[in-house]
């Protein structure tokens, strides 16, 4: 479990972190999205030890990261940001080192470094040195270290970043199947991370929390909640005639594909009416879709709304 | 203590990984020889001792062991390990410490190599090899406290060339503090006790009574003190930076 208290971390004048709580649970995939310089990396250093918070704190299992920090930080695997390791060591090297510095017991330990080479594919290159390994491979050897010694809290920053589609997707795979009985907090900015991974998000923008939701929840604040849209080929179905179905809101046609977007009024569920009209209409609609909302909207919406009162 | 002693392992085998080691040793080893024989007047004394040897050590090691500290936490900041070393349950002072036996260590490895020039010594003529033993005792201790002043300033500064020339200056300071020149230079303006005192912190008048085969727990305290504070200058100059 992973809870910050009203987390606050200034850089002289600058907020980087204003108040941050935020609570993630056992079996959560906790999400921490925000632009750039949100403050993810301010808040995820804080809580791994590495920066003292200017007020308030944060738990770890329990331990506060203030009292008892060896604690916490024993609770804890940590990846910062760009997977740093001693580029002159070789894997093999490397991940021994970190087994002695966490004290882990000598037969505890070859276990875990055996499961968590063969989880990662590190096998091949154990004697390789990290400073000649590609980004991908070190981001690997970077999880390794986050994951040796089987910590009950995993945090992540930007566990996927600069990495190709495959190796994305590899990394997804492990975070998802090391879930279940594990508290993980990833930061990211990619909003396809958040639907492949997190079953929680907290948006974060300038140093304070602006919301703290599920994917689906985010999404359906979206204007496209419920909407329909749809290509069709043929005269083309007029404006008004959609506009005229009861729950209609307003329709939207794109200029360059000529795709249309049926908007719904708050709460009222339009696809029964839209695929109605355009079966009396006749019209050869070679694709129909029901969105679920676009979180990529509402992140803007929401990182971008004007903070209150003072323009 | 296992944390301690990875660290410090770590730190040793990155020392002999990269060509710095190995530069070093060449060149304190040959420098080490070179002046002895050349400028010590190793054969002229006629006696049986390796005191010239050890009056350059102080001269060696103001320049070679800013070299070996000036990238301790210069390098772990700059390549975001430092982030991953906080992470780990370890303390700063177990990281500092550390680090420290590491460096400490690697000069031992190195005055342990200067053996030919004791073997010589033997072979021309029959040395006190306890005053000898001593002396290498005293030359490690010197080194300490030089590594522990640059341990401190690697942790002050990003920049390793301000870490290499801020820890020779405090360095050149302590060896020349006890030089008869520079109190005589302070005889007509400073109060006697205060002289007194400023001999009192010149490392080479300590370390020069431990090279005379006297293992005076005076001196043996005044390497201890140092080590520890100018470490634990380093650790609150760590901590600091975390807060900043």
């Amino acid at each position: 479990m992973i809870e910050t208290d009203r987390l606050t971390r200034c850089y002289g004048p600058l907020i980087a972190v204003d108040s941050l709580t935020l609570r993630a649970e056992p079996g959560q995939v906790v999400g921490l999205l925000g632009p750039n310089g949100a403050g993810k990396s301010t808040a995820m250093r804080m809580i791994a030890g590495f920066l003292t918070p200017t007020s308030g704190t944060a738990r770890v299992c329990g331990h506060d990261i203030r009292r008892e920090p060896l604690a916490a930080k024993r609770a804890l695997g940590y990846l910062p940001e760009g997977a740093p390791s001693y580029a002159e060591m070789t894997v093999r090297e490397f991940l021994t080192f970190m087994v002695r510095v966490r004290g882990l017991d000598r037969e505890v330990a070859r276990r875990r470094f055996d499961e968590v080479v063969t989880r990662l594919e590190l096998d091949e290159v154990l004697e390789a040195t990290i400073g000649t390994l590609s980004k991908g491979l070190r981001r690997r050897v970077g999880l390794a270290q986050a994951i040796l010694h089987d910590p009950p809290v995993l945090m992540l920053d930007e566990p996927t970043d600069g990495l190709d589609p495959n190796q994305k997707h590899s990394v997804r795979m492990l975070i998802d199947a090391m879930a279940r009985e594990r508290t993980i907090l990833i930061s990211t900015h990619l909003l396809e991370e958040v639907h492949a991974l997190c079953n929680r998000v907290a948006i974060i923008a300038n140093g304070k929390l602006l919301a703290d939701a599920t994917p689906a929840e985010l999404e359906a604040r979206s204007r496209y909640h419920g909407a329909v849209s749809f290509s069709a080929q043929g005269s083309g179905v007029s404006r008004e005639m959609l506009a005229r179905i009861p729950g209609v809101s307003m329709t939207e046609v794109d200029p360059l594909d000529g795709r249309v977007t049926v908007f719904p009024k708050p709460g009222e569920a339009i696809l029964e009416a839209v695929q109605a009209l355009l079966r009396e209409q006749n019209l050869r609609v070679t694709e129909i879709q029901l969105e679920q909302g676009r979180l990529d909207e509402v992140f803007r919406q929401i990182t971008t709304q004007p903070r209150g009162g003072n323009a | 203590m296992s944390a301690v002693s990875a660290i410090a392992r770590r730190e040793l085998r990155a020392y002999f990984v990269t060509p710095v080691a190995y530069v070093f040793m060449v060149i304190f080893l040959v420098m080490a020889g070179v002046l002895t024989f050349y400028t010590g007047d190793f054969y002229d004394r006629g006696l049986a001792d390796l005191q010239p040897f050890f009056d350059m050590h102080p001269w060696l090691y103001l320049v070679l062991v800013p070299a070996v500290t000036m990238s301790m936490w210069a390098e772990e900041r700059s390549s975001g390990t430092l982030e991953l070393l906080f992470s780990l349950p370890v303390s700063i002072s177990q990281a500092v410490l550390g680090k420290f036996l590491a460096a400490w260590a690697f000069i031992g490895i190195c005055l342990v190599l200067t053996f030919p020039i004791w073997i010589t010594v033997n072979y021309l003529g029959e040395p006190d090899n306890g005053v000898v033993m001593a002396g290498y005792i005293g030359s490690w201790l010197m080194a300490g406290a030089f590594l522990a002043i640059g341990a401190c300033m690697s942790t002050a500064t990003r920049s390793q060339v301000i870490a290499f020339i801020l820890t020779a200056s405090v360095c050149f300071i302590l060896l020349l503090i006890g030089q008869p020149q520079v109190l005589d230079f302070f005889q007509d303006s400073l109060p006697p006790k205060l002289i007194g005192a400023m001999g009192q912190l010149s490392i080479v008048r300590h370390a020069n009574a431990i090279a005379r085969g006297v293992l005076d727990l005076r001196d043996l305290m005044y390497f201890g003190a140092m080590i520890v504070a100018w470490l634990g200058a380093a650790v609150l100059v760590l901590d600091l930076k975390r807060t900043r």
